[in-house]
C-alpha cells in the first residue's frame, strides 16, 4: 500500500475504534457531564473517521466507506493497540483520552501543512474540534490528579502509568515514514511524538503526576496484528450492518 | 418556524413555478438573490430558529444558468448529524424555485467558524435560550495556547440575565456545538453556542 493511503486509514482506522470506545460510556458516564462528554467525543470521531474514509475513496480508489469501516477483516485494520483496550474503569477510559487526543490534535496541527489539499482542509476543521477533545481531557486529569483526593490522585498515577506503553504504541512507523516525509504529505511520527510528549509533559507537571521512564512502546497495530479485544469489539460494530448491508438508512 | 400550514403554502407554489417554468416564462428570472432568499427558509434542524444562511454554512451560491444551480455548504461539526437533512432541505428549497439541476456539494475547504454567524443568527439563538459564543483570542500556533484558548467559555454571558459570572459545566452539551454552563447570577443552567 503506498505510504499517503496507509497512513488515512492508520487515522482514521485510531478515529474509528476510539470512537466505539468512547460510545460504550453513553448511559454509563460517572456524571451526567461526562456521559454526554465521551458520547459527543465520540460523534466527533466518527465525523473524522467517515472523512479520511471518504478521501480514501474519492481520491484514492478505495471503496466506499461504510464498505470499508463494516466489511473488513480484523487484519485489514491498522489501529494501534491503544484504541482497542476495553474501557476499563473511568480512570483508565480518561487517561487514555487525553493522550490519545492531544496526539490526534497535534496530529492534525501538522497536518494543516500536508501537501495534499483536501487533507490540509479538513485538518484546519478538525483541529477546531480536537482542541475541545483536549481542553476536557486535560481538565479532568489536572483536577482529579491535583485537586481530587489520595485515592483519585492514585488512580490517576496508576492510569497514566497503564496506558503510556500503549500511548508510545501510537507513533509506530507506517510503511514508508520518510516517503511522507519528502512529499511533505506529513512530518512523521518521530516528530509527532516529541511534540506530544513535550506537550503531556507539561499537563501532567501542572497535575502532579510521573510519567513513566523505561517503558517501550507496544508495537504491532499499524502491520495488522492486534490485541485479542479487537475482534470482539469488530463483531459487536458491524452487528447491524452485516444483518442486511443494503439497508438504506 | 416551519407549520404544517407553511409546507402546504410552499408545495403550492412548487406546483405553480414548475407549471410556469415549462411554459419557459419565468425561468429566467432566477438571480443569485432569488436563492439566498429561498435559503433563509431551510432551517437548522436542531436549532429550528435559525436558517442555514444565518447559520453561516453556506459557503456559495452559483447560478450557472436558471436551470443549473450550485451550492456549496459546510458543516459546523465533521460528526454533524444534521448535514444530510439540511442538504436535502438545500437541494428541495432550491428545486422548489423551479430549478431543475441543483448540486449541492459539503466540502470542508472554506471551515465553519462561529464568525460566519449573521447578526440575524446571534439573534436567533439567543431567541432558542442559547449564550452566544465568547470571541476565541487570537493564540497563535503553540498547542497548547491554542487548547488554553478554551479558558474564554468561563466569559459566556448568561442568555437570561446577561451576566459574565458563569461557570462552564462541561465542553459539550446536547449537540456537538454547544457546551454547558451554570450562571451564578440567576442561579440558573443554560447551554452555549461553542466558539469555533
Amino acid at each position: 500500500m503506498n505510504a499517503t493511503k496507509d497512513l488515512l486509514y492508520r487515522i482514521a482506522d485510531d478515529c474509528l475504534i476510539i470512537a466505539h470506545r468512547n460510545s460504550e460510556w453513553t448511559g454509563l458516564g460517572p456524571l451526567l457531564e461526562e456521559d454526554i462528554a465521551f458520547s459527543s467525543i465520540a460523534q466527533d470521531k466518527l465525523g473524522h473517521a467517515l472523512s479520511l474514509y471518504r478521501i480514501l475513496h474519492e481520491e484514492f480508489g478505495e471503496r466506499d466507506p461504510d464498505t470499508i469501516a463494516f466489511t473488513r477483516n480484523e487484519k485489514d485494520f491498522t489501529c494501534c493497540h491503544f484504541v482497542e483496550l476495553p474501557n476499563g474503569e473511568y480512570d483508565f477510559s480518561l487517561m487514555r483520552h487525553f493522550l490519545f487526543d492531544a496526539a490526534e490534535f497535534l496530529r492534525w496541527t501538522m497536518l494543516k501543512n500536508s501537501s495534499i489539499a483536501s487533507v490540509a482542509a479538513l485538518a484546519a476543521k478538525i483541529q477546531g474540534e480536537t482542541k475541545y477533545h483536549v481542553y476536557h481531557g486535560r481538565t479532568w486529569v489536572i483536577r482529579l490528579a491535583s485537586a481530587g483526593n489520595e485515592e483519585s490522585k492514585a488512580r490517576m498515577q496508576s492510569a497514566l502509568e497503564t496506558c503510556w506503553p500503549f500511548a508510545l504504541g501510537m507513533f509506530e512507523h507506517g510503511v514508508d515514514e520518510q516517503a511522507l516525509i519528502r512529499e511533505g504529505v506529513f512530518a512523521g511520527e518521530d516528530e509527532l511524538k516529541t511534540q506530544w510528549e513535550e506537550f503531556v509533559r507539561s499537563t501532567m507537571v501542572e497535575a502532579g503526576l510521573i510519567i513513566p521512564e523505561h517503558d517501550a512502546a507496544v508495537l504491532g497495530g499499524r502491520k495488522g496484528y492486534h490485541t485479542e479485544h479487537l475482534q470482539p469489539l469488530l463483531d459487536e460494530m458491524t452487528v447491524v450492518f452485516r444483518t442486511d448491508p443494503g439497508a438504506e438508512w | 418556524m416551519p407549520s404544517g400550514d407553511d409546507d402546504a403554502t410552499s408545495n403550492h407554489a412548487v406546483t405553480f413555478v414548475v407549471y410556469r417554468g415549462t411554459m419557459e416564462t419565468t425561468m429566467t428570472t432566477i438571480e443569485e438573490s432569488d436563492i439566498w432568499r429561498a435559503l433563509k427558509d431551510v432551517k437548522d434542524p436542531e436549532i429550528p430558529t435559525i436558517s442555514v444562511v444565518d447559520m453561516g454554512i453556506i459557503i456559495k451560491v452559483d447560478v450557472q444558468s436558471p436551470s443549473d444551480v450550485t451550492v456549496i455548504m459546510t458543516p459546523t461539526f465533521t460528526g454533524c448529524p444534521a448535514i444530510d437533512v439540511m442538504r436535502a432541505d438545500v437541494e428541495q428549497a432550491v428545486r422548489n424555485l423551479g430549478v431543475s439541476n441543483v448540486h449541492v456539494s459539503v466540502t470542508y475547504d472554506t471551515p465553519w467558524s462561529t464568525s460566519r454567524l449573521t447578526d440575524e443568527g446571534r439573534a436567533a439563538l439567543l431567541r432558542h435560550g442559547l449564550a452566544l459564543p465568547a470571541t476565541l483570542p487570537d493564540t497563535g500556533t503553540e498547542p497548547t495556547s491554542i487548547v488554553l484558548s478554551l479558558d474564554v467559555l468561563s466569559e459566556t454571558a448568561c442568555p437570561y440575565c446577561g451576566s459574565h459570572n458563569t461557570t462552564v459545566k462541561s465542553p459539550f452539551g446536547p449537540t456537538l456545538c454547544r457546551s454547558l454552563h451554570y450562571c451564578n447570577a440567576c442561579l440558573q443552567a443554560f447551554e452555549g453556542f461553542k466558539p469555533v
